[in-house]
Protein backbone atom coordinates (compact mmCIF):
# COMPACT_ATOMS: atom_id res chain seq x y z
CA UNK A 1 0.00 0.00 0.00
CA UNK A 2 2.25 2.54 1.12
CA UNK A 3 4.58 1.83 -1.72
CA UNK A 4 1.93 2.02 -4.52
CA UNK A 5 1.39 5.48 -2.89
CA UNK A 6 4.72 6.61 -3.05
CA UNK A 7 4.96 5.67 -6.45
CA UNK A 8 1.87 7.84 -7.51
CA UNK A 9 2.57 11.65 -8.32
CA UNK A 10 1.48 13.30 -5.03
CA UNK A 11 -1.53 16.02 -5.93
CA UNK A 12 -0.37 18.92 -3.67
CA UNK A 13 -2.93 21.25 -2.11
CA UNK A 14 -0.54 24.29 -2.27
CA UNK A 15 2.22 24.71 -4.59
CA UNK A 16 5.49 24.12 -2.68
CA UNK A 17 8.01 26.84 -1.52
CA UNK A 18 11.07 26.34 0.06
CA UNK A 19 10.03 28.60 3.09
CA UNK A 20 9.65 27.50 6.33
CA UNK A 21 6.35 28.20 8.28
CA UNK A 22 3.18 27.04 6.36
CA UNK A 23 1.22 25.51 9.13
CA UNK A 24 2.68 27.84 11.82
CA UNK A 25 1.18 30.72 10.22
CA UNK A 26 -1.77 28.84 8.74
CA UNK A 27 -3.04 27.63 12.38
CA UNK A 28 -2.69 30.95 14.15
CA UNK A 29 -4.29 33.08 11.01
CA UNK A 30 -6.91 30.12 11.17
CA UNK A 31 -7.53 30.23 15.01
CA UNK A 32 -6.93 34.05 15.58
CA UNK A 33 -9.39 34.85 12.65
CA UNK A 34 -11.84 32.60 13.67
CA UNK A 35 -12.07 32.87 17.11
CA UNK A 36 -12.08 36.95 16.92
CA UNK A 37 -14.15 37.07 13.58
CA UNK A 38 -15.96 34.36 12.01
CA UNK A 39 -17.07 32.37 15.37
CA UNK A 40 -18.91 35.65 16.79
CA UNK A 41 -20.52 37.37 13.69
CA UNK A 42 -21.34 33.67 13.21
CA UNK A 43 -23.44 34.21 16.71
CA UNK A 44 -25.13 37.09 14.95
CA UNK A 45 -26.26 35.53 11.87
CA UNK A 46 -27.74 32.57 14.05
CA UNK A 47 -29.62 34.81 16.42
CA UNK A 48 -32.55 35.85 14.95
CA UNK A 49 -33.39 32.04 13.67
CA UNK A 50 -34.65 31.99 17.16
CA UNK A 51 -37.49 33.78 16.46
CA UNK A 52 -38.16 32.05 13.01
CA UNK A 53 -39.17 34.51 9.97
CA UNK A 54 -42.14 36.61 11.27
CA UNK A 55 -40.78 37.10 14.07
CA UNK A 56 -37.58 38.62 12.35
CA UNK A 57 -40.07 40.44 9.86
CA UNK A 58 -42.09 41.87 12.73
CA UNK A 59 -39.29 43.68 14.16
CA UNK A 60 -38.09 45.27 10.91
CA UNK A 61 -41.65 46.63 9.66
CA UNK A 62 -42.11 48.39 12.72
CA UNK A 63 -42.37 52.02 11.97
CA UNK A 64 -39.35 53.00 14.48
CA UNK A 65 -36.81 50.32 13.16
CA UNK A 66 -37.91 51.48 9.30
CA UNK A 67 -37.49 54.86 10.02
CA UNK A 68 -33.91 54.41 11.93
CA UNK A 69 -32.82 52.27 8.79
CA UNK A 70 -34.09 54.49 6.20
CA UNK A 71 -32.65 57.52 7.58
CA UNK A 72 -28.98 55.45 7.89
CA UNK A 73 -28.59 54.41 4.82
CA UNK A 74 -30.61 57.65 3.27
CA UNK A 75 -28.52 60.31 4.86
CA UNK A 76 -25.09 58.02 3.97
CA UNK A 77 -26.07 57.97 0.66
CA UNK A 78 -25.93 61.72 0.49
CA UNK A 79 -23.07 62.48 2.27
CA UNK A 80 -21.21 60.02 0.50
CA UNK A 81 -22.62 62.30 -3.23
CA UNK A 82 -21.52 65.38 -1.73
CA UNK A 83 -18.17 63.88 -0.41
CA UNK A 84 -17.34 62.38 -4.39
CA UNK A 85 -18.00 65.86 -5.39
CA UNK A 86 -15.69 67.69 -2.99
CA UNK A 87 -13.15 64.88 -2.10
CA UNK A 88 -12.31 64.31 -6.03
CA UNK A 89 -12.21 67.96 -6.18
CA UNK A 90 -9.44 68.30 -3.36
CA UNK A 91 -7.56 65.39 -4.73
CA UNK A 92 -7.41 66.67 -8.17
CA UNK A 93 -5.75 70.25 -6.38
CA UNK A 94 -3.69 68.13 -4.30
CA UNK A 95 -2.14 66.13 -7.00
CA UNK A 96 -2.32 68.96 -9.97
CA UNK A 97 -1.65 72.21 -8.19
CA UNK A 98 1.87 73.39 -6.33
CA UNK A 99 0.60 76.45 -3.98
CA UNK A 100 1.44 76.96 0.00
CA UNK A 101 0.23 74.85 2.63
CA UNK A 102 -0.21 71.82 0.14
CA UNK A 103 1.66 69.38 2.73
CA UNK A 104 -0.45 70.30 5.58
CA UNK A 105 -3.80 70.06 3.53
CA UNK A 106 -2.73 66.95 2.47
CA UNK A 107 -2.40 65.74 6.21
CA UNK A 108 -5.32 67.33 7.26
CA UNK A 109 -7.11 65.23 5.05
CA UNK A 110 -7.05 61.96 7.26
CA UNK A 111 -8.03 63.52 10.11
CA UNK A 112 -11.29 62.20 10.48
CA UNK A 113 -9.28 58.80 10.38
CA UNK A 114 -7.19 60.05 13.46
CA UNK A 115 -9.81 61.93 15.45
CA UNK A 116 -11.56 59.23 18.17
CA UNK A 117 -15.20 59.53 16.72
CA UNK A 118 -16.81 60.52 19.95
CA UNK A 119 -14.06 63.55 20.14
CA UNK A 120 -15.40 64.84 16.60
CA UNK A 121 -18.89 64.17 17.74
CA UNK A 122 -19.41 66.51 20.78
CA UNK A 123 -17.15 69.51 19.01
CA UNK A 124 -19.13 68.87 16.23
CA UNK A 125 -22.52 69.04 18.76
CA UNK A 126 -21.05 72.17 20.03
CA UNK A 127 -20.55 73.55 16.60
CA UNK A 128 -24.10 73.21 15.20
CA UNK A 129 -26.29 73.03 18.77
CA UNK A 130 -28.64 75.66 18.68
CA UNK A 131 -26.62 77.65 20.81
CA UNK A 132 -23.32 76.91 19.27
CA UNK A 133 -20.57 78.29 17.50
CA UNK A 134 -22.52 77.94 13.70
CA UNK A 135 -25.58 77.15 15.45
CA UNK A 136 -26.41 80.26 16.91
CA UNK A 137 -25.81 82.30 14.06
CA UNK A 138 -27.62 80.03 11.86
CA UNK A 139 -30.58 79.97 14.02
CA UNK A 140 -31.01 83.39 13.46
CA UNK A 141 -31.61 82.70 9.60
CA UNK A 142 -34.33 80.09 10.87
CA UNK A 143 -31.56 76.95 10.01
CA UNK A 144 -31.09 74.35 12.29
CA UNK A 145 -28.57 71.71 12.25
CA UNK A 146 -27.95 70.43 15.75
CA UNK A 147 -30.25 67.56 16.59
CA UNK A 148 -32.29 67.32 13.15
CA UNK A 149 -31.17 64.99 10.06
CA UNK A 150 -28.79 67.72 8.90
CA UNK A 151 -26.89 67.04 11.76
CA UNK A 152 -26.42 63.68 11.34
CA UNK A 153 -25.39 64.49 7.20
CA UNK A 154 -23.04 67.22 8.96
CA UNK A 155 -21.33 63.78 10.59
CA UNK A 156 -20.92 61.41 7.79
CA UNK A 157 -19.78 63.81 5.62
CA UNK A 158 -16.83 64.52 8.20
CA UNK A 159 -15.94 60.59 8.69
CA UNK A 160 -16.38 59.84 5.23
CA UNK A 161 -14.19 62.50 3.37
CA UNK A 162 -11.29 60.86 3.35
CA UNK A 163 -12.09 57.46 1.64
CA UNK A 164 -13.04 58.98 -1.79
CA UNK A 165 -9.55 62.18 -1.58
CA UNK A 166 -7.50 58.85 -0.75
CA UNK A 167 -8.41 56.24 -3.19
CA UNK A 168 -7.94 58.83 -6.12
CA UNK A 169 -5.40 60.34 -5.02
CA UNK A 170 -3.12 57.86 -6.32
CA UNK A 171 -4.79 57.03 -9.47
CA UNK A 172 -4.79 60.40 -10.34
CA UNK A 173 -1.32 61.02 -9.73
CA UNK A 174 -0.26 57.95 -12.14
CA UNK A 175 -3.27 59.39 -14.30
CA UNK A 176 -0.53 60.58 -17.43
CA UNK A 177 -1.02 63.61 -18.98
CA UNK A 178 -0.47 61.91 -22.23
CA UNK A 179 -4.04 61.71 -22.66
CA UNK A 180 -5.05 65.05 -22.23
CA UNK A 181 -2.41 66.35 -24.55
CA UNK A 182 -3.28 64.14 -27.02
CA UNK A 183 -6.96 65.65 -26.35
CA UNK A 184 -5.66 69.15 -26.71
CA UNK A 185 -4.00 68.49 -29.99
CA UNK A 186 -7.12 67.32 -31.41
CA UNK A 187 -8.94 70.33 -30.71
CA UNK A 188 -10.81 69.62 -27.78
CA UNK A 189 -11.53 72.58 -25.00
CA UNK A 190 -10.34 72.34 -21.37
CA UNK A 191 -14.07 70.82 -20.34
CA UNK A 192 -14.21 68.56 -23.53
CA UNK A 193 -10.82 67.02 -22.39
CA UNK A 194 -12.10 66.76 -18.52
CA UNK A 195 -15.59 65.81 -19.35
CA UNK A 196 -14.68 63.07 -22.33
CA UNK A 197 -11.05 62.15 -21.20
CA UNK A 198 -9.93 62.67 -17.74
CA UNK A 199 -13.27 61.73 -15.62
CA UNK A 200 -14.22 58.28 -17.60
CA UNK A 201 -10.98 57.18 -16.79
CA UNK A 202 -11.63 57.84 -12.73
CA UNK A 203 -14.93 56.47 -12.98
CA UNK A 204 -14.00 53.31 -11.78
CA UNK A 205 -11.78 54.87 -8.79
CA UNK A 206 -14.28 57.87 -7.68
CA UNK A 207 -17.39 55.05 -7.52
CA UNK A 208 -15.19 52.69 -5.11
CA UNK A 209 -14.14 56.10 -3.20
CA UNK A 210 -18.25 56.87 -3.11
CA UNK A 211 -18.87 52.82 -1.86
CA UNK A 212 -16.12 53.13 0.92
CA UNK A 213 -17.65 56.78 2.04
CA UNK A 214 -21.16 54.98 2.16
CA UNK A 215 -20.00 51.75 3.74
CA UNK A 216 -18.03 53.45 6.40
CA UNK A 217 -21.46 56.16 7.17
CA UNK A 218 -24.08 53.03 7.30
CA UNK A 219 -22.79 52.29 10.13
CA UNK A 220 -21.23 54.83 12.28
CA UNK A 221 -22.32 55.83 15.64
CA UNK A 222 -19.83 58.24 18.02
CA UNK A 223 -19.70 61.09 15.75
CA UNK A 224 -23.15 61.04 15.40
CA UNK A 225 -25.05 60.72 18.25
CA UNK A 226 -24.10 63.41 19.97
CA UNK A 227 -25.44 65.95 16.72
CA UNK A 228 -28.16 64.19 15.78
CA UNK A 229 -30.15 64.34 19.38
CA UNK A 230 -31.68 61.39 18.56
CA UNK A 231 -35.13 61.83 18.49
CA UNK A 232 -37.00 58.52 17.67
CA UNK A 233 -38.54 58.67 14.11
CA UNK A 234 -37.24 61.90 13.35
CA UNK A 235 -32.72 61.57 13.90
CA UNK A 236 -32.28 58.14 15.38
CA UNK A 237 -29.75 56.37 13.63
CA UNK A 238 -30.09 52.37 13.19
CA UNK A 239 -26.80 51.92 15.29
CA UNK A 240 -28.04 53.68 18.29
CA UNK A 241 -31.13 51.61 18.02
CA UNK A 242 -29.31 48.34 18.38
CA UNK A 243 -27.57 49.98 21.18
CA UNK A 244 -31.56 50.84 23.08
CA UNK A 245 -32.92 47.53 22.39
CA UNK A 246 -30.12 45.94 23.82
CA UNK A 247 -30.49 48.43 27.08
CA UNK A 248 -34.23 46.58 26.88
CA UNK A 249 -32.48 43.39 26.92
CA UNK A 250 -34.25 42.92 23.06
CA UNK A 251 -31.33 40.54 22.02
CA UNK A 252 -33.95 39.39 19.18
CA UNK A 253 -34.77 42.77 18.59
CA UNK A 254 -31.06 43.97 18.81
CA UNK A 255 -29.53 40.77 16.03
CA UNK A 256 -32.18 41.59 13.37
CA UNK A 257 -31.14 45.28 13.14
CA UNK A 258 -27.14 43.99 13.01
CA UNK A 259 -27.96 41.12 10.72
CA UNK A 260 -29.83 43.97 8.33
CA UNK A 261 -26.66 46.25 9.32
CA UNK A 262 -24.22 43.01 8.50
CA UNK A 263 -25.77 42.08 5.37
CA UNK A 264 -25.14 45.59 4.13
CA UNK A 265 -21.65 45.45 4.44
CA UNK A 266 -21.31 42.30 2.74
CA UNK A 267 -23.32 44.11 -0.35
CA UNK A 268 -20.86 46.81 0.09
CA UNK A 269 -17.90 44.06 0.09
CA UNK A 270 -19.12 42.10 -2.94
CA UNK A 271 -19.96 45.50 -4.78
CA UNK A 272 -16.33 47.06 -4.40
CA UNK A 273 -14.84 43.72 -5.12
CA UNK A 274 -16.42 43.95 -8.39
CA UNK A 275 -15.54 47.44 -8.79
CA UNK A 276 -11.99 46.63 -8.42
CA UNK A 277 -11.87 43.71 -10.88
CA UNK A 278 -13.77 46.28 -13.42
CA UNK A 279 -11.34 48.77 -13.15
CA UNK A 280 -8.60 46.73 -13.32
CA UNK A 281 -9.77 44.85 -16.63
CA UNK A 282 -9.72 48.56 -17.98
CA UNK A 283 -5.66 48.98 -17.34
CA UNK B 1 3.61 91.39 -27.05
CA UNK B 2 5.22 87.92 -27.53
CA UNK B 3 2.88 85.05 -27.34
CA UNK B 4 3.24 82.86 -24.64
CA UNK B 5 3.28 79.19 -24.13
CA UNK B 6 0.56 78.18 -22.15
CA UNK B 7 0.36 74.00 -21.68
CA UNK B 8 -2.66 72.35 -22.97
CA UNK B 9 -3.08 70.42 -19.71
CA UNK B 10 -3.18 73.36 -17.04
CA UNK B 11 -6.15 74.34 -16.02
CA UNK B 12 -6.87 78.29 -16.19
CA UNK B 13 -5.70 79.98 -13.51
CA UNK B 14 -9.27 81.23 -12.44
CA UNK B 15 -10.57 77.68 -12.84
CA UNK B 16 -6.73 76.97 -10.33
CA UNK B 17 -7.40 79.77 -7.76
CA UNK B 18 -11.59 78.38 -7.05
CA UNK B 19 -11.01 75.16 -7.03
CA UNK B 20 -8.06 75.76 -4.43
CA UNK B 21 -10.17 78.22 -2.77
CA UNK B 22 -13.10 75.50 -2.54
CA UNK B 23 -11.16 72.97 -1.03
CA UNK B 24 -9.52 75.17 1.56
CA UNK B 25 -12.97 76.29 2.28
CA UNK B 26 -14.16 72.96 2.87
CA UNK B 27 -11.42 71.05 4.77
CA UNK B 28 -11.53 74.13 7.21
CA UNK B 29 -15.71 74.24 7.75
CA UNK B 30 -15.96 70.36 8.02
CA UNK B 31 -12.34 68.94 9.10
CA UNK B 32 -10.06 71.78 10.73
CA UNK B 33 -12.94 73.99 12.36
CA UNK B 34 -14.21 70.68 14.79
CA UNK B 35 -10.64 70.38 16.01
CA UNK B 36 -10.42 74.02 17.26
CA UNK B 37 -13.66 73.68 18.66
CA UNK B 38 -12.27 71.13 20.97
CA UNK B 39 -8.94 72.90 21.70
CA UNK B 40 -11.12 76.02 22.22
CA UNK B 41 -13.68 74.39 24.62
CA UNK B 42 -11.38 72.82 26.82
CA UNK B 43 -9.12 76.11 27.31
CA UNK B 44 -12.14 78.71 27.40
CA UNK B 45 -11.12 79.50 31.16
CA UNK B 46 -7.11 78.05 30.71
CA UNK B 47 -5.04 74.89 32.05
CA UNK B 48 -5.91 74.99 35.32
CA UNK B 49 -9.39 73.62 34.96
CA UNK B 50 -8.02 71.27 32.27
CA UNK B 51 -5.64 69.90 34.87
CA UNK B 52 -8.57 69.36 36.85
CA UNK B 53 -10.59 67.15 34.61
CA UNK B 54 -7.74 65.13 33.70
CA UNK B 55 -6.38 64.22 37.27
CA UNK B 56 -10.21 63.29 38.71
CA UNK B 57 -10.08 59.77 39.80
CA UNK B 58 -12.74 58.79 37.10
CA UNK B 59 -11.19 60.35 34.24
CA UNK B 60 -7.58 58.67 35.47
CA UNK B 61 -9.36 55.70 35.57
CA UNK B 62 -10.47 55.88 32.24
CA UNK B 63 -6.95 57.18 31.12
CA UNK B 64 -5.32 53.66 32.80
CA UNK B 65 -8.02 51.54 30.83
CA UNK B 66 -7.63 52.97 27.70
CA UNK B 67 -3.63 52.14 27.76
CA UNK B 68 -4.27 48.71 29.09
CA UNK B 69 -6.56 48.07 26.43
CA UNK B 70 -4.38 49.56 23.77
CA UNK B 71 -1.39 47.47 24.90
CA UNK B 72 -3.19 43.90 24.85
CA UNK B 73 -4.62 44.66 21.31
CA UNK B 74 -2.12 46.18 19.81
CA UNK B 75 0.73 44.06 19.49
CA UNK B 76 -1.74 41.03 19.56
CA UNK B 77 -2.95 42.64 16.06
CA UNK B 78 0.41 43.25 15.42
CA UNK B 79 1.79 39.70 15.82
CA UNK B 80 -1.39 38.00 14.18
CA UNK B 81 -0.88 41.05 11.13
CA UNK B 82 2.88 39.74 10.62
CA UNK B 83 1.63 35.96 10.92
CA UNK B 84 -1.17 36.41 8.35
CA UNK B 85 1.21 38.50 5.67
CA UNK B 86 3.50 35.90 5.75
CA UNK B 87 1.34 32.93 5.22
CA UNK B 88 -0.62 34.99 2.34
CA UNK B 89 2.22 36.77 0.78
CA UNK B 90 4.97 33.73 1.03
CA UNK B 91 3.03 30.65 0.40
CA UNK B 92 0.51 29.87 -2.51
CA UNK B 93 -2.59 28.07 -1.42
CA UNK B 94 -6.28 27.69 -2.34
CA UNK B 95 -8.86 30.09 -0.77
CA UNK B 96 -5.99 32.93 -0.45
CA UNK B 97 -8.62 35.22 -1.63
CA UNK B 98 -11.16 34.60 0.65
CA UNK B 99 -8.49 34.40 3.70
CA UNK B 100 -7.73 38.03 2.68
CA UNK B 101 -11.23 39.25 2.34
CA UNK B 102 -11.78 38.35 5.82
CA UNK B 103 -8.78 39.53 7.32
CA UNK B 104 -10.59 42.58 5.92
CA UNK B 105 -14.03 42.38 6.58
CA UNK B 106 -13.48 43.84 10.05
CA UNK B 107 -13.39 47.33 8.62
CA UNK B 108 -16.84 47.63 6.77
CA UNK B 109 -18.76 46.10 9.67
CA UNK B 110 -20.35 49.05 12.16
CA UNK B 111 -18.90 49.15 15.42
CA UNK B 112 -22.42 48.74 17.45
CA UNK B 113 -22.62 45.52 15.51
CA UNK B 114 -18.98 44.59 16.42
CA UNK B 115 -20.04 44.79 19.94
CA UNK B 116 -23.00 43.31 19.71
CA UNK B 117 -21.18 40.11 18.31
CA UNK B 118 -19.23 39.45 21.52
CA UNK B 119 -22.68 40.02 23.74
CA UNK B 120 -24.38 37.53 21.31
CA UNK B 121 -21.79 35.33 22.46
CA UNK B 122 -20.50 36.18 25.55
CA UNK B 123 -23.73 38.12 27.21
CA UNK B 124 -25.61 36.48 29.79
CA UNK B 125 -28.19 35.42 27.03
CA UNK B 126 -25.48 34.58 24.75
CA UNK B 127 -23.90 31.03 24.09
CA UNK B 128 -21.36 31.10 26.60
CA UNK B 129 -23.45 33.25 29.13
CA UNK B 130 -24.96 30.35 31.36
CA UNK B 131 -21.46 28.75 31.70
CA UNK B 132 -19.63 31.94 32.37
CA UNK B 133 -22.22 33.09 34.95
CA UNK B 134 -21.70 29.66 36.78
CA UNK B 135 -18.14 30.30 36.93
CA UNK B 136 -18.07 33.69 37.58
CA UNK B 137 -16.02 35.06 34.64
CA UNK B 138 -16.61 37.98 33.31
CA UNK B 139 -16.07 39.19 29.89
CA UNK B 140 -19.07 41.54 28.97
CA UNK B 141 -18.98 44.88 30.89
CA UNK B 142 -15.25 44.06 32.14
CA UNK B 143 -11.95 44.35 30.68
CA UNK B 144 -11.56 41.09 28.55
CA UNK B 145 -14.81 42.55 26.17
CA UNK B 146 -13.48 45.73 25.87
CA UNK B 147 -10.23 44.16 24.52
CA UNK B 148 -12.15 41.75 22.45
CA UNK B 149 -13.76 44.54 20.89
CA UNK B 150 -11.07 46.90 20.34
CA UNK B 151 -9.07 43.74 18.86
CA UNK B 152 -11.56 43.61 16.14
CA UNK B 153 -12.28 47.25 15.37
CA UNK B 154 -8.48 47.12 14.84
CA UNK B 155 -8.53 43.78 13.61
CA UNK B 156 -6.66 44.31 9.58
CA UNK B 157 -4.54 47.68 9.95
CA UNK B 158 -1.22 45.97 10.55
CA UNK B 159 -1.83 43.09 7.83
CA UNK B 160 -3.40 45.10 5.43
CA UNK B 161 -0.22 47.32 5.88
CA UNK B 162 2.04 44.82 5.42
CA UNK B 163 0.18 42.40 2.48
CA UNK B 164 1.02 45.26 -0.18
CA UNK B 165 4.79 45.76 1.22
CA UNK B 166 5.49 41.79 1.12
CA UNK B 167 3.93 40.96 -1.85
CA UNK B 168 5.86 43.55 -3.47
CA UNK B 169 9.10 42.67 -1.99
CA UNK B 170 8.98 39.09 -2.95
CA UNK B 171 10.61 35.89 -1.86
CA UNK B 172 14.34 35.61 -3.30
CA UNK B 173 15.76 37.61 -0.47
CA UNK B 174 14.34 34.78 2.04
CA UNK B 175 14.79 32.02 -0.34
CA UNK B 176 18.52 32.67 -0.51
CA UNK B 177 18.71 32.76 3.19
CA UNK B 178 17.61 29.19 3.09
CA UNK B 179 19.57 27.98 0.46
CA UNK B 180 22.32 29.13 3.16
CA UNK B 181 21.02 27.50 5.55
CA UNK B 182 19.20 29.59 7.47
CA UNK B 183 16.45 28.47 10.65
CA UNK B 184 13.24 30.11 10.50
CA UNK B 185 13.17 32.53 12.94
CA UNK B 186 16.65 33.57 11.82
CA UNK B 187 15.19 34.29 8.38
CA UNK B 188 12.41 36.09 9.61
CA UNK B 189 14.77 38.25 12.71
CA UNK B 190 17.79 39.27 10.19
CA UNK B 191 16.00 39.56 6.56
CA UNK B 192 12.36 39.90 6.55
CA UNK B 193 11.63 42.29 9.93
CA UNK B 194 14.64 44.69 8.71
CA UNK B 195 12.56 44.72 5.31
CA UNK B 196 8.89 45.49 6.37
CA UNK B 197 9.70 47.62 9.86
CA UNK B 198 8.84 50.93 8.76
CA UNK B 199 5.52 49.19 7.33
CA UNK B 200 5.01 47.80 10.40
CA UNK B 201 5.67 50.72 12.56
CA UNK B 202 3.20 52.47 10.44
CA UNK B 203 0.67 49.74 10.41
CA UNK B 204 0.88 49.74 14.54
CA UNK B 205 0.63 53.45 14.74
CA UNK B 206 -2.94 53.42 12.68
CA UNK B 207 -3.38 50.71 15.03
CA UNK B 208 -3.33 52.23 18.23
CA UNK B 209 -5.36 55.41 17.40
CA UNK B 210 -7.96 53.63 16.69
CA UNK B 211 -8.05 51.17 19.37
CA UNK B 212 -7.48 54.45 22.32
CA UNK B 213 -10.20 55.80 20.33
CA UNK B 214 -12.53 53.48 19.44
CA UNK B 215 -15.78 54.18 21.02
CA UNK B 216 -18.89 52.49 19.27
CA UNK B 217 -18.24 48.66 19.78
CA UNK B 218 -16.51 49.29 23.34
CA UNK B 219 -20.01 51.00 24.29
CA UNK B 220 -21.70 48.42 23.71
CA UNK B 221 -19.55 45.75 26.06
CA UNK B 222 -18.43 47.98 28.71
CA UNK B 223 -21.80 48.35 30.52
CA UNK B 224 -20.18 52.11 31.70
CA UNK B 225 -19.28 51.26 35.36
CA UNK B 226 -18.08 54.49 35.97
CA UNK B 227 -14.14 54.04 37.14
CA UNK B 228 -14.24 50.27 35.83
CA UNK B 229 -14.84 49.82 32.61
CA UNK B 230 -15.26 53.21 31.05
CA UNK B 231 -12.56 53.84 28.47
CA UNK B 232 -11.36 57.96 27.17
CA UNK B 233 -14.20 57.69 24.38
CA UNK B 234 -16.68 56.69 26.95
CA UNK B 235 -15.23 58.80 29.95
CA UNK B 236 -16.01 61.98 27.46
CA UNK B 237 -19.60 60.16 26.71
CA UNK B 238 -20.93 60.45 30.51
CA UNK B 239 -19.05 64.20 31.08
CA UNK B 240 -20.86 65.63 27.95
CA UNK B 241 -23.92 63.96 28.90
CA UNK B 242 -23.78 65.06 32.88
CA UNK B 243 -23.41 68.80 31.21
CA UNK B 244 -19.91 68.97 32.30
CA UNK B 245 -18.68 70.40 28.64
CA UNK B 246 -15.46 71.75 30.03
CA UNK B 247 -14.35 68.43 31.43
CA UNK B 248 -15.78 66.35 28.66
CA UNK B 249 -13.28 68.89 26.43
CA UNK B 250 -10.20 68.69 28.47
CA UNK B 251 -10.35 64.73 27.72
CA UNK B 252 -11.22 64.94 24.37
CA UNK B 253 -8.24 67.71 23.78
CA UNK B 254 -5.76 64.78 25.09
CA UNK B 255 -7.53 62.79 22.40
CA UNK B 256 -7.42 65.35 19.94
CA UNK B 257 -3.63 65.66 20.99
CA UNK B 258 -2.88 61.59 20.45
CA UNK B 259 -5.00 62.17 16.55
CA UNK B 260 -2.36 65.10 16.05
CA UNK B 261 0.67 62.95 17.04
CA UNK B 262 -0.29 60.27 15.18
CA UNK B 263 -1.10 62.10 11.91
CA UNK B 264 2.54 63.85 12.16
CA UNK B 265 4.09 60.22 12.46
CA UNK B 266 2.59 59.54 9.74
CA UNK B 267 3.40 61.90 7.71
CA UNK B 268 6.77 61.49 8.81
CA UNK B 269 7.03 58.14 7.72
CA UNK B 270 5.16 58.32 4.65
CA UNK B 271 7.73 61.59 3.60
CA UNK B 272 11.05 59.74 4.94
CA UNK B 273 10.39 56.16 4.20
CA UNK B 274 7.91 56.00 1.36
CA UNK B 275 9.89 53.06 -0.19
CA UNK B 276 9.31 50.57 2.39
CA UNK B 277 5.50 51.62 3.28
CA UNK B 278 2.84 49.90 1.47
CA UNK B 279 0.46 53.14 1.36
CA UNK B 280 3.12 55.63 -0.62
CA UNK B 281 3.97 52.91 -2.80
CA UNK B 282 1.57 53.41 -6.10
CA UNK B 283 3.02 52.03 -9.62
Amino acid sequence: MSIIAAALPVRRWRNPSALPGFGLTLGFTLFYLSAIVLVPLAALIIRPWEIGWSGFWDILSDVRVQHALRLSFGASLIAAAINTVFGAMVAWVLVRYRFPGRGLLDALVDLPFALPTAVAGIALSALYAPNGWLGRPLAEFGIRIGYTPYGVLIALIFIGLPFVVRTLQPVLAEFGRDAEEAAATLGATRLQTMRRVVLPALVPSILTGTALSFARAVGEYGSVIFIAGNLPGISEIAPLLIIIKLNENDYAGASAIGVIMLAASFAMLLALNLLQSWSASRQ
Amino acid sequence: MSPRFVSPTADHWTTRFGLTALSLAFIGLFLVLPLIVVFGEALNDGLKPVWAAIEEPDALAAIRLTIVAAAISVPLNAAFGVAGAWLVTKFDFPGKGLLVTFIDLPFSVSPVVSGLIYVLVFGLQGWLGPYLSAHDIHIIFALPGIVLATIFVTFPFVARELIPLMNEQGRDEEEAAVSLGASGLSIFWRVTLPNIKWGLLYGVLLCNARAMGEFGAVSVVSGHIRGLTDTMPLHIEVLYNDYQYQAAFAVAMLLALLALVTLALKTFLEWRYADEIAATHHH
